[in-house]
């Protein structure tokens, strides 16, 4: 198991190689450029800028140039300058005068002050936060969900629980999240409408340091809303396992042996039924972390979805860049750990 | 001996969208203590739905047990709660299945598996029961069996599953064993090593068995007694001597002559029987091997035979004497 999680880091490094290639090339072969606005800049002030981003240098350069200021640690003589050309994400002090400074995503075109890692440090923990909420939120009730309708297939709690499901798919967060604003927010007073109950420093860079309500009074909305869709398709894939696993054999063998029909459920079929509904979680997992713009404009909530979006629309690279690679690594490590939960699940599986 | 087990007339019946599947037709047997029944039959004619019946462990909808009774030990098991008859279930009547390779669940190891039984019937600890499943497993031929107990079944080869399997449906020491074909999943040598196992566990244990096989070869030396099914209805049953020395419906015959025998002319033709199973869709009111017999009548076409006596303790449900090619009187 330790091989097999070490070859699945290295295989991320050269994913992340390849993606950083993709990335930065159709960055540069779409046309326009960051500097294009409906009132064109004279053309002194875009070479200057240009010249201060190194958008005058050869693309392979700029490439180059990322690579080393991303992915190779850096000896600096001075500790955190503040300056926006200067900003790492890993700053280790060795001693005084001498600092090792590891993953300068770059500064962000659209600010004079900000760069990519303030973005990093600041939205994009809120983004994860709630991407991880509504993950939680599609676990907790898409599995009951789906176990209720598989045991009580063909009737009424069979039908009202995958009639939710239906709902929840087939609902987006563009409708439900207004509706549970003026539901929850305005009319029933029982929640802010807006907002994120968080704030830095986050414990580990990313998760809230105070889970008290004052956190999900702003969280639960959106965390509801954005988790519904998943919610839905965890309760029908584990509904659809459920139903397979108790016709297998094993399921009589345990009948027959006399087991509870309750323990036949909870100790020979569930772990099986799960297996199939791990397999998603890979993709479910990025696809909610990456996916928050819309629940986050809804909910007016400060994460990552408006950065990364406009950012392709104002070609801003290093944030283009910084957050597609950190996706990535996300994506990489979220189905890393489904893997190791697979394993957990099924003695069948050994990685070695 | 007294009589452990008997079933009286009983029917089960599918129903499935194309109509109602006529599974079991009132079939009645018994079972005395320590005895040996063997049920044969081709695949489909009801022999798993028989004892599954009896167990009720036929899945409900589809199935239904419409009629007939089980009593175990005087008691009718189809009328018993459904907490009665759990306890009845892996502690006195307890059943071994057809392919050890879905038979075990795939995430629990054999020991958890094997214990369980104890755990449910006996209230033991895992601890306690463990220390029964190693002596259990070593009894079934499983080398190192107390190294394994953690293992999962994947671990195990076939026929060693299978006699896991054995292991744990004796380990609460049950006064029936069900086995549903044991070994017909299995390799032609491994299918003679599990026979023998049961066979010396009998010996040892003395419970009684119902056997179930479609292969009359692999269970002339374990029997007492056989039960010949078809299509849904017990066509013969007599002692185990008296059913190969003298086999009396036209489908028994059938089966013997599809058989390799050592004893008589080792280069006589395998003769199959010709036609299909029957469908059970419809409950026949004339015999139902009728379409596929060589011996057929105008009066097995208009009235279903009922088992007929035709030797000591022999019966067969066949208006023909096959001997001699008359009707019977
Ligand atoms: N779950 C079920 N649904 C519908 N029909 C079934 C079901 N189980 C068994 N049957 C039918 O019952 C008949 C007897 O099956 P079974 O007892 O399993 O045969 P076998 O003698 O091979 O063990 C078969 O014709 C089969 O189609
Ligand atoms: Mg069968």
């Amino acid at each position: 198991m330790g091989r097999f999680i070490i070859r699945r880091l290295l295989y991320m490094v050269v994913v992340i190689l390849v993606v950083s290639f993709i990335t930065f090339g159709l960055m540069h072969a779409v046309p326009g450029g960051p500097f294009d606005a409906e009132k064109a800049l004279p053309p002194d002030i875009i070479k200057n800028l240009e010249k201060r981003y190194h958008l005058d240098e050869p693309l392979v350069m700029q490439y180059l140039r990322y690579l080393n200021a991303v992915f190779i640690p850096q000896f600096s003589s001075e500790g955190l300058t503040g300056d926006v050309e200067d900003d790492s994400l890993v700053n280790i002090k060795i001693t005084d005068t001498f600092w090792i400074k590891w993953m300068n995503f770059g500064p962000t075109f659209s600010s004079r002050s900000r760069t990519v890692n303030d973005i990093f440090r600041q939205q994009l923990p809120i983004s994860v936060q709630l991407g991880l909420n509504a993950l939680f939120v599609a676990l907790i009730l898409g599995i009951p969900l789906g176990i209720i309708s598989a045991l009580k297939q063909n009737t009424i709690f069979d039908y009202l629980s995958m009639s939710i499901a239906i709902f929840g798919v087939s609902v987006p967060v563009i409708v439900l999240g207004p509706l549970m604003i003026w539901i929850f927010a305005v009319t029933l007073k029982w929640v802010p409408a807006t907002g994120w109950g968080a704030q830095p420093p986050y414990v580990l860079g990313v998760f809230p340091s105070d889970l008290g309500w004052k956190y999900w009074e702003k969280a639960l909305m959106p965390s509801i809303a954005l988790g519904l869709g998943s919610s839905a398709i965890i309760a029908r894939l584990t509904r659809a396992s459920l139903l397979q696993v108790i016709r297998e054999d094993y399921i009589r063998t345990a009948r027959a042996k006399g087991v509870k029909e309750s323990m036949v459920i909870v100790r020979h079929a569930l772990k099986n039924s799960m297996i199939p509904v791990v397999t998603i979680l890979g993709p479910m997992i990025a696809a909610l972390v990456t996916g928050t713009f819309v629940t986050e404009l809804t909910f007016g909530i400060p994460g990552m979805g408006k950065y990364f979006v406009t950012s392709i629309t104002n070609r801003d690279y290093p944030v283009i860049m910084g957050t597609i690679l950190l996706y990535a690594v996300f994506l990489v490590v979220a189905n890393l750990l489904v893997d190791i939960m697979y394993a957990f699940l099924d003695p069948r599986i050994r990685y070695d | 001996m007294a009589e452990l087990l008997k079933v009286q007339d009983l029917e089960t019946q599918f129903r499935v969208r194309e109509g109602i599947v006529h599974a079991v037709n009132g079939v009645s047997f018994s079972l005395k203590e320590g005895e040996t029944l063997g049920i044969v039959g081709e695949s489909g004619c009801g022999k798993s739905v028989t004892v599954m019946s009896m167990l009720r462990l036929i899945p409900s909808p589809p199935g239904k047990v419409v009629a007939g009774q089980a009593f175990y030990q005087g008691k009718d098991l189809l009328k018993m709660s459904d907490e009665e008859i759990r306890h009845v279930r892996g502690s006195q009547i307890s059943m071994v299945f057809q392919d050890p390779m879905t038979s075990f669940n795939p995430v629990l190891t054999i020991g958890r598996q094997v214990a369980e039984p104890l755990e449910i019937h006996q209230g033991m600890s895992r601890k306690q029961a463990y220390e029964r499943v190693a002596d259990m497993l070593e009894l079934v031929g499983i080398p190192k069996a107390k190294a394994r107990l953690n293992d999962y079944p994947h671990q195990f080869s076939g026929g060693m599953r299978q006699r896991v399997m054995i292991a744990m449906s004796l380990v609460c020491n049950p006064s029936v064993l069900i086995a549903d074909e044991p070994t017909t999943a299995l390799d032609v040598t491994i299918q003679a090593q599990i026979v023998e196992l049961v066979k010396e566990l009998r010996d040892k244990l003395g419970m009684a068995i119902i056997w179930i096989t479609h292969d009359l070869g692999v269970i002339a030396g374990l029997a007492d007694r056989m039960a010949v099914m078809y299509g849904g209805y017990i066509i013969e049953t007599a002692p185990v001597k008296s059913l190969y020395a003298n086999p009396t419906h036209p489908y028994t015959l059938g089966l013997l002559n599809s058989l390799p025998r050592l004893d008589t002319d080792q280069y006589r033709r395998l003769e199959s029987i010709d036609g299909l199973p029957p469908i059970l869709m419809d409950k026949p009111t004339s015999c139902p091997f009728a379409p596929r017999c060589t011996f057929v009548r105008e009066h097995c076409l208009q009235e279903n035979p009922p088992l007929l006596e035709t030797g000591p303790d022999h019966y067969a449900a066949c208006w023909v004497d096959t001997k001699t090619g008359r009707e019977r009187a």
